[in-house]
This record gives structure tokens, C-alpha cells and sequence, in this order.
């Protein structure tokens, strides 16, 4: 499984003024901007301060960015980048009354062609305007070492349980195959935005093609819990499996903490995303675990990803979305009062393959349900 | 005989014909469906069709039915190139009978019936005449309906030719090097009840009625020779096959098939879609090959994903469907335009990179998909997603690389899509004007049995 970060990040000091969910301004208020080569016309000067929307067009022949800045010319209220020639883009901010500065920039380099734009007070609240791009970084930050303390962690109990798998023991490997997995699937989207390592650590069988080579995890799982059919590997073999996982854990040890290496809230809002979109298409279905069936464990680890997410952003979406909030709590509750009722990761969970049918389906119905405000969060966070 | 000779059968043919003067050569033995019962008139939407003469009478509001058919002798089949219809039904067939000369007496059955039904007339006696001792030969629930544009299609899979090492009907030594077992992909998820199959038929149509009616009364003339393996049902194209057709909409919401291969598109058409005679088997001489998977949308998961990851994973806006380097749907994609961080704005694991022609050795496809939905799963969760249909000249360099680089690094392929069914078939060329049909007469796929 692959999942990608889509979208470049944002610049964290750009979302000082304009933390904000989009809201219900009416598309007729909207102020269509047009960019030009030569040209950055819009449809009104002016604009009441609340939620403002921008309908920016295209019509040049180069890519272009739109821009709202301060009276400074220089602090960011709200952008928006990449607008291929021809195509419109909507962009929504909350923005206080005052002196601002548009600038629509051809080609994406230089100053831009700018004018003068005057936010008038409608006496209607504006969203919060004040520490959310602090917050932001602090989320930032408390996540990266989340992070790093997971892939510290998943890196001891591997080499533990490959040194198990290795000497034969395997006994001693299957019992802590599930526990050690917990580190990965906590933070597996970040894993997988490294794109090479996830399909070298992850595979499962049912994704390779004919003929590619089957390393990490979910072979090892195989040789643990063979098929009834049988599946042995050689010692040899047992060894170049090991080898090759013990690599990539320390590859990944080593990205996550590299001193470039960074999270921004934007990619932490959609890692949310994709923990849940793994639960959905992959654990509640047995298919993750197919030999061992502790998609339990998975299931709950990935929870537990999105739960740390949600609690980082959390301070920023109090302001920006307090209902949202109050319905992920509930949601976050509801899943894990139907987890903690087959078991935890200390004491181990039921397997897969003991589940009734009424069960998965109820497991099923409240991630679902978890999964469809979650998907709110990202917007509610940055945008 | 080269493809090029023949009347082409995206050209639908007047209903007014329906009385008998369509095909004559085709001897059907049907009546027709709206002369049996009397049913006049009908409004058909489009300027480019002739107005149905002296038939339309007696009635100031026509009903609104699709009274249009198509030929069904040419040099291809129909249902290939035609202007893509709104529903099909298609059945992929185990041949149940071991005997050579049953299974050409199957084709020559079908091949009748699929005339007779793309006319839009009853099989045999009809519905509600014949023997009243007797079950009627056709099943009727197509009585009031017109031919709505009904074509049926028929290909030959890989085990008609040899099934577990047995060469049931001496075909073996005929079977096209473009025939392949098709590989597993990476991410497939077969379930063995939508795969393969001896014998398939397509059949689309404009009304979900007709082209039921037409595979359940191919199947019942088919009992004791060969049984249905799998069908799926369709509705809403997924692609448009000629240049008058607006661009449909895929189950994930974005407009599908803006690039496809066009009926008139000729020099493509040529290279990419008929098979000839020096392909390898002169049989295929004007055929074309069908790769038809059944693709899984996992609808709940992408309908949680932003409209910005959403136009990211696709490569195209989902309003216009424009390449997101700008311009309008037709504008030729720039895979080299970047955006502000050095990056292209078409990102290269795009599903409009990875699949484009540009990016595949100029390989295209007829593709004819429609989108599926068989209820829910166990879990409450929709079953639906596209019944991807693509004609080509040859599988191994247009659907198998295309495929390959899709399954590993279209991340929207990857992470959104999950193949539940795989077939390829041989789809025979046609049969030629003026042809005979009937018990002794001409049949699709003659050319295999000569």
C-alpha cells in the first residue's frame, strides 16, 4: 500500500491570518479574479471582512499563483499556486477588515503584478486569526517526535523478533510478530511517503505480480503461519528475509531522523486519512494478517496513529471547527469501546478469524463512521 | 476482404427498415416487434437520423424510445467501433458440449438470433403467437420495446481452444500468439467466479430491457451446448467511441475516456484496433482482441478524499476534466510544465501520466467500459465500479505494459481500484454483406471453423 502526501506543503508562517474552514459565502460574493500575462484584474476592490471567496481564472498562457498579503507586501494572508492556463480555482479565506495587497503572479516568478484591496468591517465574526500558525508548528513538532519514538521502538523489537525468527524459535517470533508490527502501523503513512521502503517492508502476497520478488514482513508471516498446503523456507532463505527487513527498519530509523526531515500539519491531517482508509480496505477485511489474523493488532495501532494525529492538531481545530471536535471524540470512543471489547495490544486481541460476521460489520460501520469526519480534519486544520 | 470495404457499423440504420427492408440478406424469421404489435411512431433525439417516413402516424405525442438499429453484417462486428450505447449486458459462456459440429450449430444459433434480435424482432414464432400447447420462442419482455440500438458481439477466450491441456475442437494450432493467458497484476484480487469463460457475448443496447432480453434468449437457445459462467450487468458508458459523444463519468466522479480512441480516428483505428491477416492468424483478419476486467471502486475511501488529492491522483480538473496543465478536456496534457516547487503539475504517478499514449509507446485502446453496481457487500459497503472493456490489436504491447505500470505505480490505480474479474477474448471480424444465415448458412467466427 502507498500512500502519498498530494499536495506540496504549506508554508506554515502563510496560514497566520487565515486558518479557516470554508464556509457557506454565497458563490455570488464571490470576487473572480483573472490572471493575465500582463494583467491581474479583479471583480471588486473591496470586500466585507467574514469569509471571503476568490474565483481565480487562468486566462494567461503561463502557470500563475494568486496572492492575498498584508499591507506590507510581504506576510501571506492566503495563496494559491499552480494554475494551469485555462483553469479556475476557488480559494476561501477568513480575513479581518483592513488594507491588503492582491498580486496574481504569471509565470511564478517576481514580485507580481499587485493592487490594492480593502477588507471593510461587516461587524461578523472572523474566524480565528491569532496563534493558530504557532500551534501549527508546535503540532508539527510533538508529531515528528511521535514519530521518531515509534521507528526507535519498531526497530528494537525487530531486531528482537528477527533474532527469534533467525534461531528457529518460532514459537517465541510469533508471539511477538503483532506487537512489534504496532510501531509500524501507527505511522505507517510516513513510511510509505518514503515510497520505496513500504513495498519493500510490506508487501502482501495478494499485491505482488507475477514474478517480483516478496520481501518483508508479510513473507516472514507466511513461513510463521503456513498455509495448510504448506510453505517452508530454507534457513538460507529465512536469513535473507531477516536481512533485508533489519536494512530497511535502519533505512527508515535513519530518514526519519535526518535533520531535513519534517512533517507539516497538512501531512499529518491526511496521514489521519490514510490510517483509516487502511483499516477500512485492509484490516476489517482480514486481508492484512491473511496467515497470522491479528489485523487486530494493525486495526488498533492504526487507531491509535490517527487518535495522536487528531490530538496534535487539536488546539488549532478547537478554534477553527469545535463541532468537529466533539463528533471525532464520540467517534474516536465508539471505535475503540468495540476494539478494547475483543482485547489490547498488552494482552493481546482476538484473531481475525474468530470474528463473527455481526462483529466485523460493527467494527466495519463505526470506522466508517470515524472515517467520514476524519477526512474533515486536514481542511479544518490548514485551509 | 480488408476492414475497409464494407459499410461501417457505427452508422445506425433507420428503424423504419424494421419492417424488413434492413438486411435483407439476413433472412431473419423474426417479426418485428413493433409491427406485431402495432406500436407507431417514435421520437428520436438526434437531426442526423432520417425521419421513419409514412410509419410515424396516428399519434401526437410519440413515445420516447430509441427506435434505432444497427446493421448486423460487415466486415467487423458491431458493438466494436459503434457509437457507444448506455447499457449492456455481458455473459462470458462455458461451452458445455464436447463436439465440434454441436458448437458450430451453437454459432450458427446465435448468429441468427443476434440478427434477428438486433432488428429488433421476435425470435422464431414470437412471443405471443406459435404452438399455444408450446412455450413461446421468445421470452417477450422486450415486446413493446424497439431495437434501441441493440448490438451483440461475440469472442472466443483462450480455453476454446485448449481447456487443461485438451484440445476439445481441434483449434489449438489456431489459437492467436495474441490470445494470452493474462498474467496476474500487481493488486489483483480475482474472484474466481468473474474469470475467463470459452465463449463471451456483449451485448449493449440503449434500453437495460433489450439487452437483458437478448443474452437470456442466447442463453436459452444455448442449453446442452454451452452455459453462462459469469455476466455482469452495466449501465452509464464509461467511454465514448465516436466524436459526437459527450465524455461520460466514471463511478469516482471524473470524466473517463477523454482520450479514447474514436471510430474515426481511421490510421489509429487501423493500427491499434483490427487485427490483419499477417498478424498470425488469418482468421482474425479484421477482428480485434477484448480485454474485459471487472474493477472495484472502493467508493466509500475515495469519496473521503480531498478534491485536490482527488485532481492530483487523476491528472485532470473534475469539473471540465482539463489536463491540470491547463486548457480545456481536448487540450493535449504538458507532462513537463511545472508548478512553483520544480515539480510538474501533472505529477508523473498520475493515472493521465502513467496510462497516456505519450508515456506508452503511442499504444492506445477502444475502450467501451461501463460502470457496475451489484448491490453491497457483506460490510454494507457499495459493490460497484467500472466493467472496463478495451478492444485492441494486440494485448501483449497495448494492455499487458499498460496495465503493469498502472498496478505499481498509478497511486490512484493502486490505492483506490481492486480487480475482481479478468477475461481476454478473440473477437472474430464479421460476416459479409449479403450474406445467408441460418442452420446451413453463415456464422460468427466461420473463418476459426474452415
Amino acid at each position: 500500500m502507498n500512500v502519498r502526501f498530494a499536495l506540496p506543503p504549506l508554508t506554515l508562517g502563510a496560514l497566520a491570518l487565515s486558518g479557516c474552514v470554508a464556509n457557506d459565502a454565497a458563490a455570488e460574493d464571490a470576487v473572480s479574479v483573472s490572471s493575465t500575462a500582463d494583467g491581474c484584474s479583479l471583480s471588486a476592490t473591496t470586500a466585507p471582512s467574514g469569509s471571503i471567496v476568490f474565483d481565480v481564472t487562468n486566462d494567461g498562457d503561463d502557470v500563475t499563483e494568486f496572492y492575498l498579503l498584508a499591507d506590507d507586501g510581504l506576510r501571506i494572508i492566503t495563496e494559491v499556486e499552480n494554475v494551469g492556463p485555462g483553469l479556475s480555482r476557488e480559494l476561501v479565506a477568513q480575513v479581518p477588515a483592513g488594507d491588503y495587497i492582491t498580486s496574481c503572479k504569471p509565470g511564478m516568478v517576481g514580485d507580481g503584478i499587485q493592487a490594492a484591496f480593502t477588507v471593510t468591517d461587516s461587524g461578523a465574526e472572523v474566524g480565528p486569526t491569532g496563534e493558530i500558525g504557532d500551534q501549527l508548528q508546535a503540532a508539527a513538532d510533538q508529531y515528528l517526535l511521535y514519530v521518531r519514538d515509534q521507528v526507535a521502538t519498531l526497530d528494537q523489537k525487530t531486531t528482537a523478533f528477527l533474532d527469534a525468527y533467525t534461531a528457529g524459535d518460532d514459537d517465541a517470533a510469533r508471539q511477538m510478530y503483532a506487537d512489534t508490527r504496532v510501531h509500524w502501523e501507527r505511522i505507517e503513512p510516513v513510511a510509505e511517503a518514503f515510497g520505496d521502503l513500504d513495498p519493500s517492508m510490506d508487501l502482501r502476497e495478494a499485491d505482488l505480480a507475477d514474478g517480483e520478488a516478496w520481501t518483508g514482513w508479510h513473507n516472514i508471516e507466511k513461513n510463521l503461519w503456513p498455509p495448510a498446503d504448506g510453505y517452508e523456507l530454507t534457513d538460507a532463505e529465512r536469513q535473507a528475509l531477516a536481512d533485508k527487513l533489519s536494512i530497511d527498519t535502519a533505512d527508515l530509523v535513519s530518514r526519519v531522523n535526518a535533520d531535513d526531515f519534517s512533517i507539516d500539519a497538512f501531512q499529518i491531517g491526511n496521514g489521519a486519512k490514510s490510517l483509516l482508509d487502511e483499516v477500512a480496505s485492509g484490516k476489517i477485511t482480514g486481508e492484512e494478517e491473511i496467515w497470522s489474523h491479528t489485523d487486530l493488532w494493525d486495526f488498533q495501532a492504526n487507531i491509535d496513529g490517527a487518535s495522536v494525529a487528531f490530538g496534535v492538531l487539536r488546539p488549532v481545530v478547537e478554534q477553527t471547527d469545535p463541532d468537529l471536535v466533539a463528533e471525532l471524540d464520540a467517534r474516536f470512543d465508539a471505535v475503540q469501546t468495540l476494539l478494547t471489547a475483543q482485547g489490547s495490544v498488552e494482552d493481546g486481541f482476538t484473531y481475525y478469524d474468530d470474528l463473527t460476521e455481526d462483529q466485523v460489520q460493527e467494527l466495519s460501520r463505526a470506522v466508517d463512521a470515524l472515517g467520514e469526519p476524519l477526512s474533515q480534519l486536514t481542511a479544518a486544520a490548514v485551509l | 476482404m480488408t476492414h475497409d470495404e464494407q459499410p461501417d457499423p457505427s452508422t445506425p440504420v433507420d428503424s423504419s427498415e424494421d419492417l424488413g427492408v434492413q438486411a435483407p440478406s439476413a433472412k431473419r424469421t423474426g417479426l418485428s416487434r413493433r409491427a406485431a404489435l402495432g406500436v407507431t411512431g417514435a421520437a428520436v433525439g438526434t437531426a442526423a437520423i432520417a425521419g421513419s417516413g409514412g410509419f410515424a402516424l396516428g399519434r401526437a405525442t410519440a413515445p420516447k424510445v430509441e427506435t434505432r438499429s444497427y446493421e448486423f453484417l460487415g466486415a467487423h462486428q458491431s458493438g466494436i467501433v459503434t457509437s457507444q450505447q448506455d447499457r449492456m449486458h455481458f455473459a462470458s459462456f462455458d461451452v458445455t458440449t464436447s463436439s465440434r459440429d454441436e458448437l458450430v450449430a451453437l454459432l450458427r444459433r446465435w448468429t441468427q438470433a443476434a440478427a434477428t434480435l438486433m432488428a429488433g424482432s421476435e425470435l422464431g414464432s414470437g412471443a405471443a403467437g406459435g404452438n399455444y400447447a408450446a412455450p413461446p420462442d421468445d421470452t417477450g419482455e422486450a415486446l413493446d420495446l424497439a431495437a434501441s440500438k441493440l448490438t451483440i458481439t461475440f469472442g472466443f477466450g483462450p480455453t476454446l481452444f485448449e481447456k487443461d491441456g485438451v484440445d476439445r475442437f481441434g483449434l489449438a494450432g489456431k489459437r492467436p500468439e495474441q490470445l494470452i493467458d493474462l498474467p496476474k497484476f500487481a493488486g489483483d484480487t480475482l474472484d474466481p467466479k468473474f474469470v475467463g469463460g470459452d465463449i463471451c457475448i456483449q451485448a449493449c443496447a440503449d434500453d437495460p430491457t433489450v439487452a437483458v432480453h437478448a443474452i437470456r434468449n442466447l442463453s436459452r437457445i444455448a442449453f446442452g451446448a454451452a452455459a453462462i459462467k459469469w455476466s455482469q450487468l452495466g449501465f452509464g458508458r464509461t467511454s465514448s467511441t465516436t466524436s459526437d459523444q459527450v465524455t461520460p463519468r466514471n463511478f469516482m466522479g471524473f470524466k473517463d475516456g477523454t482520450h479514447n480512441m474514436r471510430a474515426e480516428e481511421t490510421e489509429l483505428v487501423n493500427k491499434w484496433l483490427w487485427a490483419q491477416g499477417d498478424d498470425g492468424q488469418e482468421w482474425m483478419n479484421g477482428g480485434s482482441y477484448l480485454v474485459a476486467r471487472r474493477i472495484r471502486i472502493l467508493a466509500e475511501i475515495w469519496d473521503r478524499t480531498s478534491l485536490g488529492e482527488q485532481e492530483d491522483l487523476v491528472g485532470r480538473t473534475k469539473g471540465t476534466g482539463a489536463p491540470l496543465s491547463g486548457g480545456g478536456e481536448f487540450t493535449d496534457p504538458d507532462f513537463d510544465l511545472a508548478g512553483s516547487d520544480g515539480e510538474p503539475l501533472i505529477a508523473t504517478d498520475s493515472h493521465v501520466s502513467i496510462a497516456h499514449p505519450d508515456h506508452n509507446d503511442g499504444a492506445a485502446m477502444l475502450r467501451r467500459g461501463y460502470n457496475f453496481t451489484d448491490g453491497a457487500d457483506d460490510l454494507g459497503r457499495l459493490d460497484a465500479g467500472l466493467f472496463f472493456l478495451a478492444y485492441v490489436r494486440d494485448p501483449r504491447t497495448q494492455f499487458v505494459p499498460i496495465q503493469e505500470r498502472m498496478a505499481r505505480a498509478d497511486i490512484m490505480t493502486v490505492e483506490y481500484l481492486r480487480t475482481t474479474g479478468s477475461a481476454l477474448f478473440a473477437v472474430p471480424p464479421g460476416l459479409p454483406m449479403g450474406s445467408e444465415l441460418g442452420p446451413d448458412g453463415a456464422y460468427i467466427g466461420q473463418q476459426l471453423f474452415a
